[in-house]
């Protein structure tokens, strides 16, 4: 059974890859339209150095705004969850704030504190990725069931211990579905203001130097490694899940 | 003295239309370690009654004392259970039963809380399900699981909202004599919120029959049984007397 989940995605990945390569062949598309799997690996091998040294600069960036993004959200989610007027009254302006493509906002930040390349990617992956986290929260401890309270508070028990051991385990698993999402947002925020930034770094500065110099070779082999990175992130939140709220296990991913 | 005392209890909810008046001047006493039933018509006031002895609400007007004391917060002496036995899912059914514990008395040593979690559940014949999560427990196990998590603390009131409300009749039945058997091995005095007459019987030594919104005790009836309490005795001819003068009770609560 273990081997099984691990050879089908291999496999799968493969005929991808296969597919891609056969598409551009019979269409005889040439790098600029479409590059192909045998493109990339030539990329990697020129600019390995670049993709390690950019790579990390995404990766931790993304995970740092991300890290803000659960603090913040989860705050906030609280203090929706837990109030009822604060609910009313910030639920409209986050709904608001969220609706910005932020497209839009990145080319502001960017002036605003231009040439502060980490500040300015941290707060828009932060930005972009913090709202799926603040309404699961708040969704989760404003619709847990009275009795749940009840069993507690009838004890004299205060309202962090509460919190503690019944509102936030309860969850966990909204939460945890509500990462999986941030973590893609996280990444698409990180790479818009990399690429817009003038001499950024990161991947997308890789990606956008690439378009400068027409080596679309170049431009694909960053897609890709964003996607690894991406799917990268994705499992760990995954474990991370297996390990705090396995046991509202659905086999949703 | 009655251990628990509820002397001229009103209270209502604010809401749009204006306040609703649910408890009015309401009177009730149990004596200890008896078990009184409430019943009366579904809206007027029963779930509230619960919530203002455990000191989860206070009430508007009047007063609750539990062993002479006024009620004006919760307080560990209660335990509850509810229809939704609201057992946590992350937790083995032998660490949902410690949970109150962990509140009242967190610095018992985790044998001694073990031990007494264990002893509960074999009670109830559950021994076997420790080590369980909630889910894979029927219905009628996690009710009775939900009530040794109630007891495990060994409260004094032990207050009961239609714990068995949303199980079928047979399950019903047997958790009747489960409840039967576990206040004799560990007494408590207990109050219980059913609709369902012949439960209300069964198990309590007093049954009060509220009336409508807003609710007052409007009628009380005493419960004795010469013999111990079984299933047959619900269908002698005592037992059919008393159901029918309750179920005029609840037909006159209903009308006003
Ligand atoms: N927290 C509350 N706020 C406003 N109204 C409430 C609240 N709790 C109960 N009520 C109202 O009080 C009445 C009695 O409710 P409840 O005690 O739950 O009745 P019962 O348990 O007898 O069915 C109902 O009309 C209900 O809508
Ligand atoms: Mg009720």
């Amino acid at each position: 059974m273990r081997l099984k989940r691990v050879f089908i995605p291999i496999v799968a990945t493969l005929l991808f890859l296969i597919f891609w390569e056969l598409v551009v062949w019979l269409n005889d598309w040439p790098n600029y339209k479409m590059a192909s799997p045998s493109d990339l690996g030539p990329a990697f091998l020129k600019y390995w150095e670049l993709f390690f040294i950019m790579g990390w600069q995404t990766l931790w960036r993304t995970v740092i705004g991300l890290l803000i993004s659960i603090l913040f959200g989860v705050l906030i989610g609280m203090v929706m969850g837990m109030s009822k007027t604060m609910r009313e009254a910030l639920y409209p302006l986050l709904v608001g704030f969220n609706a910005i493509p932020k497209a839009t906002v990145v080319p502001i930040v960017a002036l605003m504190f231009v040439g502060a390349h980490d500040f300015n990617t941290i707060l828009i992956a932060f930005m972009i990725s913090f709202f799926p986290i603040a309404v699961s929260i708040s969704i989760g401890l404003s619709t847990l069931e009275a009795e749940y309270r009840d069993i507690l508070r009838s004890l004299g028990a205060s309202d962090m211990t509460i919190f503690w051991k019944i509102a936030l385990p309860k969850t966990l698993p909204e939460f945890f579905g509500a990462l999986k999402v941030s973590v893609s947002l996280a990444f698409i925020g990180t790479n818009l203001m990399e690429i817009v930034s003038p001499h950024g770094r990161g991947l997308g500065a890789l990606f956008d130097s690439g378009k400068t110099n027409s080596d679309y070779p170049l431009m694909f082999a960053v897609l890709i490694t964003l996607a690894v990175l991406g799917i990268v992130l994705y499992y760990i939140v995954v474990l991370l899940e297996q390990t705090f709220a396995g046991w509202a296990e659905k086999e949703t991913y | 003295m009655s251990l628990i005392k509820i002397r001229n209890v009103s209270h209502a909810f604010e809401s749009d239309d204006g306040p609703i008046k649910v408890l009015k001047n309401l009177d009730l006493s149990v004596e200890r370690d008896s078990l009184t039933a409430v019943v009366g018509p579904s809206g007027c006031g029963k779930s509230t009654l619960t919530r203002l002895i455990s000191g989860l609400l206070k009430p508007d007007r009047g007063e609750i004392f539990l062993e002479g004391e006024k009620v004006v917060s919760p307080r560990s002496n209660v335990g509850m259970a509810f229809q939704n036995p609201v057992l946590l899912e992350w937790r083995t059914i032998l660490d949902n039963i410690m949970l109150p514990l962990e509140i009242v008395a967190p610095k018992m040593p985790k044998k001694e809380k073990v031990g007494r979690a264990e002893r509960l559940l074999s009670l109830v014949g559950l021994a076997d399900f420790a080590g369980r999560r909630p889910s894979e427990l029927s219905g009628g196990m996690r009710q009775r699981a939900s009530l040794c998590r109630a007891i495990v603390h060994k409260p004094k009131v032990l207050i009961m909202d239609e714990p068995f409300g949303a199980l079928d009749a047979f399950t019903r039945e047997d958790l009747w004599q489960v409840l039967l058997d576990v206040k004799a091995e560990e007494p408590f005095t207990g109050l219980l919120i059913t609709h369902d007459l012949r439960e209300s019987i069964f198990l309590a030594d007093q049954v009060a029959v509220l009336s409508g919104r807003p609710a007052m005790t409007q009628y009380l009836m005493d419960v004795e049984f010469s013999e111990k309490r079984n299933i047959e005795l619900l269908f002698t001819a005592k037992s059919t007397a008393m159901l029918k003068e309750l179920r005029k009770q609840i037909r006159i609560a209903q009308a006003s």
